[in-house]
């Protein structure tokens, strides 16, 4: 077990090294000068983007190298936690130099190794295009995608190396709780809490300091402290970073809400689909464990805090609080009716906070430099920064945070360079299964908690996933009420039924069967869930329908009057035609067509030689095979 | 729910129960031990057959259709064996707005099976999740894990050659 003083130490010998990712040169020649540091620190992403995309090939490339070339007391490779840029991976970044080489290939590590490590030239060609510029080399916190954002939760996610304690102790890691059972009685922490403003990361924004507020009132034998890292929202990944970047900030702030409420017992529900966090977190609770940080009497203060993990079974409803908890106790992952509040009557029946990864993320921080600090970033009601997981159309795929209030077209222009292929931005897609769209025409509201909901979105956990003139907004809606459909877990009949007789509509209004009729019912049913279902997950299962219907509405109408899908998916709408005066009767299509649905017709154009092809609309299955397979472009779809 | 998949029948060993009786004699006395009891019993058997179920049921004590209830709850566990080769595509919505619909019916049509099920020769199965959370890489599938990114239909006769 380690002493305040010990963990000073640590921090004393690891900072200037973390410090160094960070501020690059400035750093390196009093760390060189101790005689205490590597020339270069090679860090390589290690997140799920970049593993996927076989980054730990290129650290044993790295050390094969590094050792051919006899660096091995110069050069550290460190595999780090996301650097956000995931369109971009395998990322590697050199320092002192911050070097970003973008989209790594084994192949290209010799050169790197030979010319950057050991000749000490940057290897231009490799490096993230953005960064280079006429006059010179820039900083990838000066590229767009870097520049607006601000880093708070995501601190140390692609600067540390999540599987060692002591790196995290060298960020100021574990500070805050020492502070805080040394210095501060459990009512300053909630002080803290409230004067900060933060609110729930997860997405429904309760402020985080009146939920531990309640829960610390109430008496009991024994309390609870929860973290919901079961990321269910398809397109959000948040949370998954912080957890494989910087696995120790979420145990530290644990603890912190166990102080603060009274409670000697926490419990982290991740989902089973995000291994690489799982793994971490069990190292990271493994290393806490060891160093005293999570046990009896951490720190030597006689307080007792420990932490279990339990790993969710792919059941998105285990997201919502109540679902999650009957979930711990080794049930079906059924919501309860609320009242009771968790912070009463939560886990095992005893009162019990429960926050969202990326929440706790913010406290330590919080603690270590005061309220104040965090209510200067944001807007009137919502404080601080948000991550987003940006997806979909668009250039830079990937996770961005940025202060609350900034706009979506920051994010999607500027941030995110802009929708790919010159096609046009249609709407951007938050809060998952439970939120909305934003349209074009609402690009410039400052996004915050309340922002969002006027405008019939929601913050949801972050997913961020845009969408261009291709995609069709009823199809987007169906898309979700499938989800929803899956998901709901039949507990009560308004979601279990509600959802279904939704989707059916939603299937007629896609195939060109539905009438004006139908739509009305639509409305009235999705109005219905709202107001009857048990949980948040059938309360705000109409979302995607009710905001896409407030926006593209003629879209809507389009599938059910005219029997068009403006955007060319919903395969019964659609139709291929030949432009008889563009085709030049090569035939290839007909060969193509799995239907036998093309033939020639007597219609030669005015400088072909073969009569021109067409489709018989009776035969076509709308595969696409002709249009594919055409080059003189005569093939449209509509 | 295929009427083949029932008749693969159960080929439980020896050394899989004992492993399965040291991680109930492990967990059982801890809160809420079953989840964890069931995903460490699909880890050692592939699959939670009925004949697996009862055995937990008999160890701890908790009635065979609570435990039937939990299994069929959660999407991850498996009433039926998975393929030696368990393929899952992304429909996740950052998958599915770049086309991950379509992979996953390409898939379909080339296994000649339907989500869920396993081919004939229990060499593939296929199933469709909801985000791995690499949104980056988008559309992607997993094959025993391995990330397949970047995907589209033309690649994937080449990335199932290499499972033939």
């Amino acid at each position: 077990m380690i002493s305040i003083t010990e963990l000073n130490r640590i921090k004393a010998e690891q900072e200037g090294i973390v410090a160094m990712r960070r501020e690059g040169e400035a750093k390196i020649a009093d760390l060189n000068a101790q005689g205490k540091n590597y020339k270069h620190h090679v860090l390589v992403c290690g997140g799920t983007g970049c593993t996927s995309s076989h980054s730990e090939d290129i650290i044993v490339a790295f050390n094969d190298e590094i050792k051919k070339n006899g660096l091995e007391n110069d050069v550290c490779v460190v595999r780090t936690g996301c650097h956000g840029l995931c369109a971009l991976g395998p990322i590697v970044i050199i320092y002192p130099e911050a070097a970003f080489y973008a989209n790594m290939a084994i192949e290209h590590v010799p050169e790197i190794v030979t010319e950057h490590l050991v000749n000490g030239n940057i290897v231009t060609k490799y490096l993230y295009e953005k960064t280079v510029t006429p006059n010179g080399i820039i900083s990838m916190h000066e590229t767009d995608f870097y520049k607006k954002q601000n880093r708070v939760a995501l601190r140390n996610c692609g600067v540390i190396d999540p599987e060692n304690i002591d790196e995290y102790i060298g960020t100021g890691g574990y500070q805050a709780l020492a502070k805080v059972l040394t210095e501060k009685t459990p009512d300053d922490v909630i002080q803290i809490l409230l004067d900060s403003g933060l609110r729930g990361r997860g997405g429904a924004g309760f402020p985080t300091g009146r939920k531990w507020m309640f829960a610390k009132a109430n008496k009991a034998d024994q309390k609870y402290v929860c973290c919901n890292a079961d990321e269910g929202d398809p397109g959000a990944f948040m949370d998954r970073s912080v957890l494989e970047g910087d696995p120790h900030v979420v145990l530290e702030a644990m603890a912190i809400a166990g102080y603060t409420i009274g409670s000697s017992q926490g419990y982290i529900y991740v989902r089973a689909e995000y291994p690489i966090a799982v793994q971490r977190l069990e190292i990271a609770i493994k290393q806490a464990r060891e160093y005293g940080l999570l046990g009896d009497n951490i720190l030597g203060t006689g307080f007792k805090f420990d932490i279990g993990l339990r790993l969710g079974a792919g059941a998105f409803v285990c997201g919502e609080e109540t679902a999650l908890m009957t979930s711990i106790e080794g049930h079906r992952g059924e919501p309860r009716p609320r009242p009771p509040f968790p912070a009463v009557k939560g886990l095992f029946e005893r009162p019990t906070i429960l926050n969202n990864v990326e929440t706790w993320a913010n406290i330590p921080q919080i603690i270590m430099r005061g309220p104040e600090w965090f209510a200067s970033m944001g807007t009137e009601k919502s404080k601080g920064t948000k991550v987003f997981a940006l997806g979909g159309k668009i250039q830079n795929t990937g996770l961005v945070e940025i202060p609350m209030g900034t706009t979506l077209r920051e994010v999607v222009e500027e941030i995110g360079g802009g929708v790919p292929n010159g096609k046009k931005f249609k709407a951007a897609q938050t809060g998952g299964p439970s939120g909305g769209c934003i349209p074009a025409s609402q690009m410039d509201v400052p996004m915050d908690y309340d922002n969002l909901i006027a405008i019939g979105s929601m913050m949801g956990s972050g997913g961020l996933i845009v969408m261009d003139e291709d995609n069709c907004m009823v199809d987007i809606a169906k898309f979700f009420l499938e989800f929803t459909v899956d998901e709901s877990c039949g507990k009560c009949a308004p979601c279990r039924i509600g959802t279904r007789r939704m989707l059916e509509i939603l299937d007629k209004i896609t195939k060109g069967q539905a009438t004006m009729d139908d739509l009305d019912r639509l409305e009235k049913l999705a109005a219905h869930l709202q107001k009857s279902s048990l949980c948040a997950l059938g309360q705000t299962a109409p979302n995607p329908i009710i905001s896409t219907l407030r926006y593209f509405r003629d879209e809507y109408i389009a599938h059910i009057v005219d029997k068009k899908c403006p955007a060319g998916v919903c395969k019964d709408l659609l139709q291929y035609t030949i432009d008889k005066d563009k085709c030049i009767g090569c035939g290839l299509c007909q060969r193509n067509c799995p239907g036998n649905a093309i033939v020639r017709t007597d219609y030669i154009a005015e400088g072909h030689k073969l009569a021109s092809m067409e489709i018989d609309q009776t035969k076509c299955v709308k595969c696409g095979a002709c249009m594919g397979n055409c080059k003189f472009k005569a093939i449209s779809k509509q | 729910m295929g009427a083949d998949k029932k008749t693969v029948p159960f080929r439980g060993t020896e050394e899989q129960k004992q492993q399965l009786l040291q991680v109930i004699r492990e967990l059982k006395d801890e809160r809420g031990a079953l989840m964890p009891i069931l995903q460490k019993a699909q880890d050692i058997y592939g699959y939670l057959p009925i004949e697996v179920q009862t055995m937990i049921s008999d160890e701890t004590g908790i009635p065979l259709e609570k435990i039937y209830g939990v299994v069929t709850f959660y999407a991850q566990f498996s009433l039926y064996p998975k393929g030696k080769y368990a393929i899952s595509v992304c429909l996740g919505t950052a998958c599915y707005v770049k086309g991950s619909g379509d992979i996953y019916n390409k898939l379909c049509e080339k296994l000649g099976i339907e989500g869920g099920q396993c081919t004939p020769d229990g060499k593939f199965s296929l199933d469709a999740c909801r985000c791995i959370g690499a949104c980056g890489l988008a559309p992607v599938m997993t094959i025993n894990g391995e990330v397949y990114g970047k995907l589209t239909v033309d690649k994937l006769d080449e990335i199932l050659a290499k499972y033939e």
